[in-house]
């Protein structure tokens, strides 16, 4: 019982800084640019395929094609931006939330068929020569594929918080966030803040589909879950934190594994929506986030 | 340096402002005064870009600005302190100090530029690391002010500053604004605060109802009877 219960628990952390991921970017578009990008999960399908084409036919390993996949959908953001979202960010708030929420299901149900005709309906996956090797500690369990995506997870968590708070660029898109008008003031080009924004929330998407397609698999169809984890996650974790959103990941993948184990698998994803309708119930700002001042 | 020509400008189907005509000269001190909801605001955010006139020229060191996007705008040399300040609360004074270097001409300068805000305003310098959330009102207006100078401008537009400020820090701020100016700084300055802002300024304009009805030069309007009865009665 108690191995059962800690084996249950690390892979609940090791999914969960997966969801982290997952959600990070979807937060980080939607907490600069009030967009809601509900093709996010079609964003790391994209990533995901882009893994299994650089492993299938360039034989590179998975890990090291998360550069290829990052810069493949940092463009595709800025595309998606330029051509779509740039046009419904001129509304007011709340419609910019509600037309952005209809606009991206619409693109989300392209991007689906576009990956229909491009791979088929067939399930994909990557599988390197290490696919099985796993060490054991305490008696626990712990696959390399998984512990290496969760220490990327976390890398991509501290380099997105380093570049917020060190940098000229992150500390523009900060300013933006708290005041637009006052950023613009500054001389800081708040539509180029937009733009880099949702391109670097769609990279992530990227990083986080090499992930999912080395430690699961993909298949056209699998965006829409990965749009429910990750905005459980962002709702979770609270609106303009980082380390929050991550948090909110490990959290949901502990609740998943707990579900699966004290009661039965089926339940897992029930589970997640259940914490999902109480956070937003009784804190409605999230786990780690602040109140809108 | 700065000019504006017979603007208008709508908010939606609403005039706010009606045929307004303003100068601005390298070095002077203009005051644009006028009761609340006179359409001053709007002047300055049509100026920096934030709102679009609908007829009219604006032009900054002969150059047409009036459709000019903001962030280009200050890049120009025209900073705005925007009304209460909007600093960033969620930041230190230092990064909110930052960001006001932030455009290229300014980024390079910005270690002397910060050296001067805080011979400015020591206060700054002391709550350097603060969150600036957690500054006074007083603190605040000068953090605004600071972030502004250090984007270099060659004119100033202040919006407002000793908006809620305690009389004895009113009068400092006016102190400083004329200090600024000495050392060479061309400003424009919004208020309410109609006697304060006359005796400081070289020539002001009085604004009503969104248009132009009196100026000259600061202290001559003073005494004129029509602003004293509406104003300092």
């Amino acid at each position: 019982m108690f191995e059962g219960l800690s084996q249950n628990l690390v892979f609940g952390i090791l999914v969960g800084s997966l969801y982290g991921l997952a959600a990070m970017g979807l937060s980080m578009i939607f907490g600069v640019t009030k967009l809601l990008n509900v093709a996010h999960g079609e964003l790391i399908m994209f990533g995901g395929y882009a893994c299994f084409w650089a492993f299938s036919l360039l034989d590179i390993d998975p890990f090291l094609t998360i550069p290829l996949a990052m810069l493949a959908l940092f463009l595709i953001g800025a595309v998606l931006y330029s051509l779509i979202f740039s046009r419904t960010i001129k509304l007011p708030d709340e419609s910019k939330v509600k037309n952005s929420l209809l606009v991206a299901f619409g693109l989300s149900v392209i991007l689906q068929n576009l990956a229909l005709r491009f791979w088929t309906a067939d399930e994909r996956g990557v599988t390197p020569a290490y696919y099985q090797t796993s060490f054991t500690a305490l008696e626990v369990r712990f696959p390399l594929v998984r512990l290496a995506s969760f220490a990327v997870a976390l890398i991509f968590l501290i380099a997105l918080r380093l570049f917020l708070k060190n940098t000229y660029t992150g500390k523009a898109i900060r300013a933006t966030v708290q005041n637009w008008e006052a950023a613009s003031l500054m001389g800081i080009d708040i539509h180029k803040v937009y733009l880099l924004s949702f391109s670097i929330g769609a990279a992530l998407a990227g990083v986080a589909g090499t992930l999912v397609v080395t430690n699961y698999s993909i298949q056209p169809a699998m965006g829409l879950g990965w749009t429910m984890k990750a905005l459980i996650v962002m709702v979770l974790g609270g609106l303009g934190s980082i380390p929050g959103t991550f948090i909110g990941g490990l959290i949901l993948g502990v609740t998943e594994s707990a579900t699966s184990f004290f009661i039965n698998s089926n339940y897992r994803e029930v589970a997640g929506l259940i914490l999902f309708v109480l956070v937003l119930i009784f804190r409605p700002q999230g786990l780690f986030g602040t109140k809108e001042s | 340096m700065l000019s504006i020509d017979t603007i208008a400008v709508f908010y939606k189907e609403l005039q706010a402002i009606w045929d307004v005509s303003l100068d601005v000269n390298d070095g002077e001190i203009v005051a644009l005064v006028g009761p609340n909801g006179a359409g001053k605001t709007t002047i300055l955010r049509v100026i920096s870009g934030l709102i679009q006139p609908s007829a009219g020229k604006i032009s900054f060191q002969g150059q047409n600005i009036s459709h000019v996007p903001p962030h280009k705008i200050v890049e120009l040399g025209l900073s705005q302190v925007p009304e209460s300040g909007k600093i960033f609360t969620g930041m230190s004074v230092l990064e909110n100090l930052e960001l006001g270097a932030y455009v290229a001409r300014a980024r390079k300068d910005r270690s002397a530029s910060l050296a001067r805000v805080f011979e400015i305003f020591p206060r700054l310098a002391e709550r350097r690391n603060q969150l600036a959330g957690t500054l006074s009102g007083g603190e605040r207006q000068m953090l605004a002010i600071g972030r502004a100078l250090m984007s270099e401008p060659r004119l100033l537009m202040l919006d407002e500053p000793s908006f809620g400020l305690a009389p004895i820090l009113v009068e400092h701020m006016f102190e400083t604004i004329r200090k600024i100016n000495q050392q060479g700084l061309t400003i424009l300055l919004v208020e309410q605060n109609v006697q304060a802002s006359l005796e400081l300024a070289h020539r002001a304009y009085l604004l009503e109802n969104g248009r132009i009805v009196g100026e000259g030069k600061g202290k001559e309007l003073l005494s004129f009877e029509s602003v004293r009865s509406a104003y300092l009665a």
